[in-house]
């Protein structure tokens, strides 16, 4: 664990002693929720509705699939049409697009990301690494199944696929969505400690607490 | 100030109109700018489902009160702007709120956003809040500087203080504009209106490849929501103001529209020719080129 | 490059010289005369730039080969000098002094292949890997797959094909 993580004395400016425990104190120590859909059935699906019209992705790139989603932004594919935007921060963004193969050390950091966004969530595995370890299906730090540890809505064949193939995706994403089945979100909540379980088996050194929210 | 009950529903009438056309007109102007980039960009309706999809989601979290208030103080700011000054002229309808003394009142709220954003950013504890919080207020000082000598030398010019008198001393033909009387004020306030919008080469606040986004990094759903309906009312109510000052006003709500595209449209164009300055570029840049124009309209009134 | 070679020869006792190209050259040396050959290098024959540093696990012979790439921009060659390091316990001389960026390669060399380099810069910091518990991967003792197996869980329905055998039994299903 990292020095700056770890329970030590701080002394504060005015003289006071005190003890600090970074894991403690700096985070939320409480698990996530299953949250409720609206109350009426059509406000719901107009919500879905708008989820699906509104996917803002974010914009962190795990592997070499991340170059595949590049040209979408530009005047060839230009993805901006289907109401696809990207946003830079976990807490803005919906959907998150784990690109190709995913290391342990990278899994971290999308624990982290994938926490911070708000539920609703969704995700989507892009490549075959992400579905069965493709090529690195026998390398020393690559996952070779994403289900296991984060909750995948939709899967993207290929390797890589081609941008073609995203933009299909992303209409199959908003049909689930449309259809009240994207609850990644609420899945993650409910088997939070399996899914935890499996994070913790293969990052060895787990040193940020167990749910960023 | 002559006060009646009418005047809250019509003022609500004129932001219920203006958040509509703020939220296509924001959405045009990112089309356009698409366009130069050969893209047809976001459907024109996209700002809507936008807004309902960051309402509707179903969690938030708050870094405290601060943080609360932040968007509330923005989305104030942006709202106060714009019914503090007549938006039609010579309409009892549209009037708003506009009293004697509005010039200065739209002054204070054009920084009053601004000022809260900074507060509910910092509360957010994000480095790239800070950073873009900093960035922002040091950029919006210079450039707020040419904007109120330019305002000032408009007030000079008319003798008054109040938005109406000015637009009406600007009708009758378009020569009778401030744009033609006082061309150095229009061109001092109409550089310092490019470093307010948010756009390149005056977007280091949020610098998408720097420092992704600035202040509202973490700000989301109902809070973002809050911020995006501000991003599309601040720019008109400030648009407002300039229309009123320096370009005649707007006597009916179709030359509103155009006065108001064709204004925001001047932003754009800058924008998509020019690359982001860096802070103390863009800092020097209005004390360099904006600030002696300001002072000769001073000086010349 | 073999006048190179020869004028080094004539100073520091070398190993042979092997040519890739007019350009490119790998002379082998032991380790006590690395420091001297490439601060000669650097200074009085131009090559001031160290591409890489790199290793290679010689299981079968107990040794790690060590391999500094220096190139010389100016005159548009490059030299390779290799040094062999018993394998139990490696450890070899640092030379961040000489580069920075050596610091850098040396780390990663600690972490995939457990050589030690005392005195480089944050040698013993995690580089790649974090929260790594086994023997270093880049070693050839390591059995990727079976670690793979043992830590990741894997989707059933995998099939493996041999792109060699499987040509030959779409092109010739006679077993011509």
């Amino acid at each position: 664990m990292k020095a700056e993580l770890e329970k030590r004395i701080v002394k504060g400016p005015d003289g006071i002693e005190f003890e600090v425990d970074p894991l403690q104190d700096y985070y939320c120590q409480e698990a996530p929720t299953v949250m409720p859909a609206a109350y009426s059935k059509i406000v719901e699906g107009f919500f879905n509705w708008a989820r699906a019209e509104s996917l803002w992705i974010l914009g962190f790139g795990t592997g070499c699939g991340a170059i595949e989603m590049r040209p979408l932004m530009t005047p060839r594919f230009d993805a901006y049409r289907y109401g696809v935007q990207w946003r830079p921060t976990p807490r803005q963004a919906n959907l998150f697009i784990i690109s190709g193969y995913l290391s342990v050390k990278t899994l971290k950091r999308a624990i982290r990301s994938y926490e911070q966004m708000q539920n609703p969530k969704y995700v989507i595995g892009l490549g075959s690494c992400t579905i069965n370890g493709g090529m690195y299906w026998d390398s020393y730090n690559t996952l070779k199944r994403l289900d296991y540890y984060l909750p995948v809505d939709l899967y993207i064949a290929g390797c890589m696929p081609r941008p073609e193939a995203l933009l299909q995706g992303f209409e199959d994403l908003k049909e689930i969505i449309r259809a009240g089945k994207g609850e990644g979100a609420n899945q993650y909540a409910q088997y939070f400690d399996w899914y935890k379980m499996n994070q913790k088996q293969v990052i060895h050194d787990w040193d940020m607490p167990d749910y960023n929210w | 100030m002559h006060f009646e009950w009418m005047m809250i529903p019509y003022s609500l009438l004129t932001l219920f109109i203006v958040v509509n056309y703020g939220l296509l007109l924001t959405a045009l102007m990112q089309k356009i700018g698409a366009r130069v980039g050969r893209r047809y960009g976001i459907p024109i309706w996209q700002n809507y489902i936008d807004l309902v999809k960051n309402y509707g989601l179903r969690s938030s979290i708050t870094h405290g009160v601060m943080f609360y208030l932040g968007p509330v103080f923005r989305l104030s700011g942006g709202v106060g702007l714009l019914l503090f000054v007549p938006t039609i002229y010579g309409s009892v309808m549209f009037s708003n709120l506009s009293f004697a003394g509005d010039l200065i009142l739209a002054l204070y709220f054009v920084f009053f956003g601004a000022l809260g954003m900074a507060l509910g950013a910092g509360e957010s504890g994000h480095p790239h809040a800070a950073i873009g919080v900093s960035r922002g207020l040091s950029q919006m000082t210079a450039a707020e500087l040419p904007f109120a000598l330019a305002v000032f030398a408009v007030a000079l010019q008319y003798q008054t203080l109040s938005i109406t008198e000015i637009v009406a001393a600007q009708q009758g033909a378009v020569l009778h504009w401030t744009l033609f009387t006082n061309p150095f004020a229009v061109a001092a306030a109409m550089l310092s209106f490019l470093g307010s919008m948010m756009r390149p080469p005056f977007d280091l606040v949020l610098a998408p490849q720097e420092i992704p986004i600035g202040p509202p990094t973490e700000y989301h759903s109902s809070y973002l929501a809050l911020m995006q309906t501000n991003r599309v009312i601040f720019p008109i109510a400030k648009i407002v103001i300039y229309m009123n000052l320096f370009f005649g006003g707007a006597a009916s709500w179709p030359v509103f529209f155009l006065k108001v595209f064709l204004i925001y449209l001047f932003s754009l164009f800058v924008g998509v020719a020019f690359p982001r300055f860096r802070v103390e570029q863009s800092i020097r840049w209005f004390l360099v080129w904006a600030l002696p124009l300001g002072i000769v309209a001073i000086v010349l009134v | 490059m073999r006048e190179l070679y020869a004028k080094l020869n004539r100073l520091f006792p070398l190993g042979e010289l092997t040519e890739r190209r007019s350009n490119l050259a790998f002379i082998t040396l032991t380790a006590e005369y690395l420091r001297p050959v490439l601060l000669h290098l650097r200074d009085r024959e131009g090559f001031s730039h160290l591409v890489l540093l790199t290793a290679v696990d010689w299981l079968e012979e107990g040794q790690f080969q060590l391999s500094y790439l220096l190139s010389d921009r100016a005159n548009g060659r490059d030299i390779g000098l290799r040094l062999m390091l018993p394998r139990d316990g490696a450890s070899m001389e640092s030379i961040h002094d000489l580069w920075p960026t050596a610091a850098t390669y040396q780390r990663e060399l600690r972490e995939m292949f457990g050589i030690d380099f005392p005195g480089s810069p944050r040698i013993n910091e995690e580089f790649i890997l974090e929260g790594w518990t086994d023997i270093p991967p880049y070693r050839r003792d390591f059995d990727t797959l079976k670690f793979a197996q043992e830590n990741f869980v894997a989707r059933p329905g995998r099939e493996t094909w041999d792109p060699a055998r499987h040509m030959k039994d779409q092109l010739y299903p006679d077993g011509a």
